[in-house]
């Protein structure tokens, strides 16, 4: 591999009112290499990327691009200079062409003025033929997966000339074949020389695809390392800043009896389309029965119909042994279960209602919360706190607004609401989506806890490792059937099949 | 009083509030930080470009605002008396009878907004409750004087939130746009007026068919004057009722489990419904409530001091639509709907009372509150581009003092 330094950040230092968000971080980039910035949420990696995108100004410190100081005003500063950025959320049109996207705002000109629609997907083609980053140029951004999105991403960066690429948190919408895919992508954009700056938290991705791993912790470089000799221990170690268990504990289940019944369900999206297609099971006092699958198999409705957030066409929903059949999410919620939705800004927080008023959202109509219609914020209050010491919710008080919390702090609030609840039935939606290593060590031991008080828990992820960690057992769920069933002992390999179908894996 | 602060997310870190990222995402945030900064620039800006018309024609903007202020009675606070022969407390008492109007159409949009709904038909809620008002006010005469006002009031406040409710059941069941609607709304209202004292219609007073104009309140149903005189428009008890209403807004979005669900509602419909609330209930609901406010407006004007009106009125009036640009300005808060209508009541007397042509363009004197009036609405809708004129402005320094490491670097 080339030694070549392309890019050094030296002693970059970002203050915001009130928190440093990078202190004297260093970073370098070698050509043909991908760099990974590794660090927990609120570690500073998104404020290093931005002030090398332009997007920020540095307070102090030095960028040089291939040895040469450079300031960048503005994002097309750093575009001119060869940098690209490919964010989380993908800035597309979506009325416009694959090839429009990519050539927005450097348009070959057809007579001085027209786009030259043919010489725009001629280059966009060329482009991603080159670097096995397939997509149509002349379908609809609107008609394409979320997958060949981001390669819509990284092809407009290379088409503005990018050496040097940003990914910010690439995998994070992506499912793991997806992510497979980019994987080889980005070994033949550096084998084509172009070095990757790659954002992640995910350890064992990180493992995978990066040469060199920097980490991040609370604005200050901890280290950089090679990916030889790196373990997803010691890089957890540096990233939270002590020993993180990565693996669950847990003694086996001790199964009691059957709290959430669920008998030949089917259920219709708003479309009118059979989402959910006759699905069966039980969930026992004690135990965690984890739902795998890949997104979109029907998971959200199953869980809203068990949930009462949507009604079901046919068969029968039992808690505790009580029918609870088209019950509203008000009557779902009074007959013992609880839910940590997949959503916590959608749909699990009012993000500009306080931690106080969050917490309340499920029995502020109820004593001691309120009475005759009468609230009484006092008492909300002093209960929040009351559990935000008990849940080791940081970054605020009972009356901070949820809004303002980091991520995995606003999904402790969620768990803390659904657990002081004392719920039956536990249904746990994507719990750890979009948090760090130590929130989720956290998230994992609390919902073992939970089983082990009694409390029957369905686990819904799209993370296998999640499923294949927590669970005592598994259903597979395709298409909208359960396809397969495993207690004990099962590889991911099998589940990861049945997930698609029991079809062999098609490369796309 | 302190309002919660119905505004969302402070960013507790810059980590959080560089991933909103987008320009105007972070300036939502400033400005739900920044309070009180915005509304007064609006009003400070809508008053600037108010000034700047008044200069092109030929006139001193700063001696026409000084006649506003004291044409309003606002400058009764430098020598308060209560004898209304005192123009300055006679201005006043005419200022806070608009204020007290305001103050309630402005809650009728407030409300709504509160639950995520934004109530254009104020001012035909406020017709209904007028046209109620009278009916009641007009029969029913030789009533105990406290059971005809609270039937009165009652009556039109009522019609006022099923007028309103109308349009809020029509959002929960068939998904109806409530902007779309309440205008509709409004149309049927000032149509309804135009009839029902329209020649040969059901309130025309009886005893003069020659003009459509409704009969007088009886003397029973007016409301109480405590400041000034009956028969000069004196300041009536609707006053009181109006600042009651302040408290009472205040209490139920902040003190009741109604007002929980209405925020939590307006905030995050999702959120509600995942909660166990009624989603649909509580749009009807509000919307009801938001109609209830209006209604009672169009009672109070109509027991306080109108006592009849006829079809000439119903085209002319538009303190419902005023209602709008108080609550916006208010941030939808009730210290802030209070304010506002001040203001608002304030311009609407203080630019037809005591401007003379020595000071403006007597053709701009009235209009020069509806300017200021479409201004505030325009600015509070651009309120982003304010937060960025005034962003930009604070940047230059801590800018000015990065130069050097740029230079060095």
């Amino acid at each position: 591999m080339a030694e070549e330094i392309v890019l050094e950040m030296q002693g970059v230092r970002k203050e915001f009112p009130g928190v440093i968000a990078n202190d004297d971080v260093d970073l370098d980039v070698r050509r043909g290499e991908v760099h990974a910035l590794l660090g927990e949420n609120g570690a500073g990696k998104s404020t290093l990327v931005n002030i090398l995108y332009g997007l920020y100004h540095p307070d102090a410190g030095e960028i040089r691009l291939h040895g040469k100081p450079v300031t960048f005003a503005s994002a097309r500063d750093a575009i001119g200079a060869g940098i690209g950025m490919v964010h989380q959320h993908f800035m597309l049109i979506p009325v416009m062409t694959v090839a429009e996207n990519i050539v927005l705002g450097m348009e070959p000109k057809k007579d001085g003025v027209l786009l030259d629609e043919r010489a725009a997907e001629a280059g966009v083609r060329e482009l991603s033929e080159r670097f096995g980053l397939l997509v149509d140029p002349a379908s609809l951004v609107s008609d394409i997966t979320v997958g060949q999105e981001q390669r819509v991403e990284i092809l407009k960066a290379l088409y503005r000339g990018a050496e040097l690429l940003i990914l910010d948190e690439p995998t994070a919408v992506l499912t793991p074949q997806e992510a497979h895919e980019l994987f080889g992508i980005i070994r033949s954009l550096t084998a084509d020389g172009k070095s990757i700056i790659f954002i992640s938290h995910k350890l064992n991705e990180v493992l995978e695809i990066a040469d060199r791993i920097t980490v991040l912790r609370r604005g200050k470089k901890i280290e950089t390392v090679p990916r030889e000799g790196a373990t997803e221990a010691s890089l957890a170690r540096a990233m939270v800043g002590r020993e993180v268990l990565l693996q669950v504990e847990k003694t086996p289940a001790q199964p009691g009896d059957v709290l959430l019944a669920v008998d030949d369900l089917h259920v219709f999206d708003d479309r009118g389309i059979e989402k959910v297609r006759g699905i069966s099971f039980e969930v026992r006092a004690g135990e965690i029965v984890g739902i795998a699958g890949v997104d979109g198999n029907g998971q959200t409705e199953l869980i809203d119909a068990i949930t009462g957030l949507q009604k079901h066409a046919s068969g029968r929903v039992e808690v505790a042994g009580r029918d609870v059949h088209q019950a509203t999410a008000r009557r779902m919620l009074d007959a013992g279960v609880g839910h940590i939705p997949e959503d916590r800004q959608r749909r699990g927080l009012v993000l500009e209602f306080s931690i106080a008023e969050n917490i309340a959202l499920h029995d502020y109509a109820k004593m001691p919360d309120s009475r005759w219609g009468w609230l009484f914020p006092a008492r909300l209050v002093t209960r929040a706190a009351r559990l935000i010491r008990e849940f080791d919710v940081r970054g605020g008080g009972p009356l901070t607004r949820a809004g303002g919390l980091s991520g995995g702090n606003q999904q402790k609030v969620v768990v803390a609401r659904e657990i002081a609840r004392d719920p039956k039935v536990l249904v746990a939606a994507q719990p750890t989506r979009g948090l760090d290593v130590g929130a989720i060590e956290y998230l994992h031991r609390r919902i073992v806890a939970e089983r082990d008080q009694g409390r029957a828990i369905l686990l819904v992820s799209l993370e296998l490792d999640e499923i294949l960690s927590l669970s005592d057992r598994i259903l597979v769920i395709y298409e909208g059937e359960i396809v397969g069933v495993h207690t004990g002992d099962v590889s991911e390999e099998q589940i990861g099949l049945e997930m698609l179908g029991g079809k062999e894996r098609t490369a796309a | 009083m302190t309002d919660l602060d119905p505004q969302g997310p402070i960013p507790e870190t810059p980590e959080e509030e560089a991933e909103t990222g987008a320009l105007a995402a972070r300036l939502a945030l400033k400005q739900r930080a920044g309070g009180i900064v915005v509304p007064v620039m609006t009003a400070l800006l809508a008053f600037m470009i108010g000034g700047v018309v008044v200069l092109a024609t030929g006139h001193n903007p700063l001696l026409a605002y000084r006649d506003i202020f004291n044409g309003a009675g606002l400058n009764w606070i430098f020598h308060p008396t209560t004898n209304v022969a005192n123009t300055a407390a006679y201005n006043l008492t005419q200022t806070l009878l608009q204020t007290t109007t305001l103050i309630l159409c402005g809650l009728a949009v407030a409300f709504a907004f509160r639950c995520g709904m934004f109530n254009i038909g104020g001012q035909g809620q406020y017709f209904i409750g007028l046209y109620v008002a009278n009916w009641i006010g007009v029969n029913f005469s030789g009533m105990n004087t406290v059971l005809h006002i609270l039937l009165a009031v009652g009556a039109a406040t009522l019609a006022g939130a099923l007028w309103a409710g109308i349009a809020g059941f029509l959002k929960a069941s068939v998904g109806a746009h409530e902007v779309i609607s309440t205008i509709m709304l409004n149309w049927i209202a000032i149509w309804i007026g135009e009839w029902v004292f329209g020649d040969g219609g059901p309130l025309q007073n009886p005893d003069n068919k020659s003009v459509p104009i409704s009969g007088d309140v009886a003397d029973s149903a007016k409301l109480p004057v405590f400041w000034g005189d009956k028969q000069l428009q004196g300041l009536h008890v609707g006053f009181f009722v109006a600042l009651a209403a302040l408290v009472v807004f205040w209490l139920i979005l902040n003190r009741t489990t109604l007002g929980y669900e209405v925020r939590a509602v307006g905030f995050n419909p999702d959120a509600a419904a995942y909660g166990g609330i009624n989603v649909k209930k509580n749009l009807f609901r509000a919307m009801a409530i938001s109609g209830a406010f209006a209604g009672l407006a169009g009672a109070l004007d109509m027991l306080g001091y109108l006592y009849h009106f006829g079809v000439s009125d119903v085209p002319v009036s538009s303190v419902g639509f005023l209602g709008i640009a108080v609550a916006l300005l208010g941030r939808n808060t009730a210290v802030g709907t209070g304010l506002g209508a001040l203001l608002f009541g304030a311009l609407l007397f203080g630019t037809t009372h005591g401007l003379t042509s020595n000071v403006i363009q007597p053709e701009l004197a009235g209009n020069l509150t509806y300017m200021i009036q479409g201004l505030i609405v325009l600015f509070v809708g651009a309120d982003v581009l304010i937060l960025y004129v005034w962003n930009t402005r604070r940047k230059l320094r801590p800018r000015a003092k990065a130069r050097p490491t740029e230079a060095a670097a």
